[in-house]
């Protein structure tokens, strides 16, 4: 793995937090719990260190205080460096700076960021799409392909009726975008974008100067789609697994998607790692009458019930008798004995008492808000 | 510049461990895998940070690289200090030649210039090779209390076990007036566990002079405390209650592991309070299959277990396919059990594969030969192929 000292990573983390307006009540959507110890910051974070990318900002909103607490200096995903690594922005973070409604608007509050990175290119990427992708080969396709944007994005079913939003893109035979749509009346197979991007910073400057002084601020809407005509716009196809966050329901699927083992070893690869913040907890302990089936299980539980198709986070305790089938349960959450729980998200240290039943329903998962007792 | 420290421990970790026979053909015993996801040298080096103590000096000498990686520059326990934190001290090279650590208090002889960059009043002697949580610091504080040259932490052990260990005879305020190390006819069963509370001034006189007497043994409890007591320097005895295992040969090495599955948690491992803390790979969480069968276990991360896992300690990134059982045993990290393979009362070390229906040993009631009967021992990266035997008692350190 060579660093790539030519190309700044920026991960927006706090685009789309009111897409899951649940699990970002007292966090951003970068801090959002995923996948048993993971947040969904991981995710471009890892993905950008993996891909030799070693100067990274990460731009946030609001509520980024979980955020701060679990990248800390960015030591876990080896960007705790002299040269480049990881740098937070937060608002009013650079003179002049507001907060921000687009991610054009966040790209001129902390332009002298970007400005004074020793990069010629930059990769941009959202927090809400759950994949391990090396951005090597798409960096090398823009150059090669002389695009001013670069687009990934991955073939993937769409549904109009079911109410997420979506960028939907066209391409010409040479794969460059001829036209772009955001959640079009339509279902079916289609390119759907992943919202990660690859600019020269002359053009990203370009845009984001044009824009503040047109008081646009939405990549998605005052460049994708009005300009498509006007600027060189390369479609680049990302062929791994992905799940892409956009619901309450999505994030429950992306998480269970995790029990399939050839997504989850499309997801977690030896090659690229997924890095995260490491919490010293011990392994986990299973007692004598416990059952688990199909779950994913991260350090620290105590677990003496029954577990089925599960995705538990660290340190969780499942009480004797209990059977918690098809459900997240985030760290420290504890469920006491004799329960039955199905179709739930517990957010973190939700405590459940003994004798308790609680069922959601597959499309529509029970959430029960942090630190809640029952 | 080094800013004084009151407390500095040194951590005897050049120990070879030959008791373990193929568990430390290439690594020193303080980097062998414990309880699922630690290294034994993990519980000193927490024990020293939890008790408040951020200098440490580890010794090495026998196969060190294991180790010297594994501790690197000490940040996941706290140790990557500006001011002390954990520093590696192999034996080294001098203007007047070089020489190997000779004997326990030789290699703390040859480090004085690490201790004294930091002016200590008190220096720890620990060992590296036992599991326990104790507070270092209460230690500490009756060293003080009773104005102690030498405070030796010890265990009140059953008579049986007297013999092998280095036994302390008190009077009522815990002075010490009698060491023996082993003795054929116990007065006592006080066992030293091999943790010293030093005044630094007296111990290094007593390194000095013993060098310069050159006994040939070098160590501690040979040389330092018998001279000491001879001398008449103010030596006690520090009780300690709680969980203690030496698991320096492989039946303690398997029992101890045993142990964390105990019902009663003997050492619990879960206390937020007083975390082991240890160097972690980046691996997902374990995955569960359909069809595992899990019973009284210890599971770590990065593991896939698709088969059965009963009252075992499973380290990360483990594979246990389905229909592969796992009963009584320990399996250290990376490890890969195939289909209907079957260990029983087993340790099986890192990295090793057990090809389609091998055997790795097998329960003390289903062997006719009872008195012969002991666990079966892999050692590291070993391949055991398809449909091979690993009797029990069996040390295996090449790949069948």
């Amino acid at each position: 793995m060579g660093t790539n000292q030519n190309v700044l990573g920026l991960v927006f983390a706090s685009i789309h937090d009111d897409k899951i307006l649940d699990l970002t009540k007292y966090r951003t959507m970068g801090s959002v719990p995923f996948g048993g110890r993971y947040r969904l910051i991981d995710f471009p974070l890892s993905n950008f260190v993996n891909s030799g990318i070693s100067q990274v900002g990460v731009i946030t909103k609001r509520n980024y205080g979980s955020l701060l607490d679990h990248i800390g200096s960015g030591r876990e995903w080896d960007l705790a460096s002299k040269k480049g690594g990881l740098h937070l922005l937060p608002p009013f973070s650079h003179t002049s700076s507001t907060i921000y409604s687009g991610r054009l608007d966040a790209l001129g509050n902390i332009w002298s960021f970007v400005e004074h990175a020793a990069a010629e290119y930059v990769v941009l990427s959202n927090c809400d799409v759950v994949t391990n992708i090396d951005f090597r080969p798409a960096i090398a396709a823009h150059i090669k392909s002389g695009a001013e944007i670069t687009a990934i994005y991955a073939k993937g079913f769409y549904d109009h009726t079911a109410g997420t939003s979506a960028t939907i893109f066209e391409l010409d035979e040479n794969g460059f975008v001829t036209d772009a749509a955001i959640d079009p009346p339509m279902t079916g197979e289609c390119r759907l974008g992943l919202d990660m991007f690859v600019m020269s910073k002359d053009f990203l400057r370009k845009i984001v100067k044009e824009s503040m002084s047109r008081n646009l601020f939405s990549l998605r809407r005052d460049i994708l789609l009005s300009r498509t005509a006007k600027y060189k716009i390369l479609g680049y196809e990302h062929q791994n697994y992905f799940s892409k966050i956009d619901s309450l329901a999505d994030y429950f699927q992306a998480n269970l998607d995790l029990l399939d083992s050839a997504k989850r070893n499309a997801i977690f690869t030896k090659a690229a790692p997924i890095y995260t913040n490491t919490k010293d907890n011990a392994p986990v302990h299973f007692g004598a009458d416990a059952v688990i089936r199909n779950s994913l299980i991260a350090d620290g539980c105590i677990i003496e019930g029954r577990v089925e198709n599960c995705v538990l986070f660290r340190g969780v305790r499942i009480g004797k008798n209990t059977i918690v089938r098809d459900s997240i349960i985030m760290q420290g959450g504890t469920i006491g004995a004799n329960g039955a729980i199905r179709n739930i998200i517990a957010d973190r240290n939700v405590r459940i008492s003994d004798d308790r039943q609680l069922t959601g329903s597959k499309g529509y998962p029970l959430f029960i808000g942090k630190g809640a007792e029952i | 510049m080094y800013i004084k420290k009151d407390v500095v421990a040194m951590l005897l970790a050049g120990g070879q461990g030959s008791r373990l026979y193929a568990l430390t053909h290439d690594m020193a015993k303080p980097a062998v895998p414990f309880g699922g996801k630690y290294r034994l040298i993990d519980f000193p080096l927490s024990n020293c940070i939890n008790s408040g103590i951020d200098t440490v000096g580890v010794l090495t000498q026998y196969q060190p690289l294991v180790l010297n990686d594994y501790i690197g520059n000490g940040q996941p326990w706290d140790l990557d200090k500006m001011n002390g934190g954990v520093h590696v001290l192999p034996p080294y090279q001098t203007s007047s030649g070089a020489s190997w650590y000779e004997g326990t208090a030789n290699a703390i002889y040859q480090n004085m210039g690490f201790i004294e960059r930091y002016d200590p009043e008190y220096v720890v002697v620990l060992g590296g090779d036992h599991i326990y949580k104790m507070d270092y610091s209460k230690m500490i504080d009756f060293h003080k209390a009773n104005h102690a040259d030498l405070t030796i932490a010890v265990l009140d052990v059953p008579l049986s076990e007297a013999s092998r260990l280095g036994i302390m005879t008190c009077d009522d305020t815990l002075r010490v007036i009698d060491f023996t190390e082993k003795p054929k006819e116990p007065k006592s069963t006080l066992a030293s566990m091999g943790i010293y509370v030093f005044t630094w001034s007296k111990l290094r006189k007593y390194l000095i002079e013993n060098e310069n007497a050159d006994t040939g043994s070098k160590d501690f409890g040979k040389d330092i405390i018998p001279a000491m007591l001879a001398a008449g320097e103010r030596l006690f005895a520090y009780t300690f209650e709680g969980y203690w295992k030496d698991v320096g040969t492989l039946d303690s090495l398997w029992d101890a592991n045993m142990d964390l599955l105990a019902e009663s948690e003997q050492l619990d491992l879960y206390d937020k309070e007083w975390r082991i803390y240890s160097r972690h790979e980046n691996l997902p969480p374990q995955y569960i299959g359909p069809a595992a069968k899990i019973q009284r276990s210890m599971i770590s991360e990065g593991s896939v277990i698709d088969g059965e896992s009963e009252n075992s300690v499973i380290f990360g990134g483990v594979t246990i396919e389905e229909g592969a059982e796992v009963h009584y045993s320990i399996v250290m990290p990376g490890t890969v059990i195939k289909k209907g393979a079957v260990v029983k009362y087993a340790i099986v070390g890192e990295n090793c594969i057990i090809e389609e229906n091998a055997r790795v040993g097998e329960q003390p009631e289903n062997y006719p030969n009872r008195d012969e009967w002991s666990i079966a021992v892999v050692g590291h990266n070993i391949t055991v192929s398809e449909g091979k035997s690993v009797a029990p008692k069996t040390i295996l350190s090449e790949s069948i």
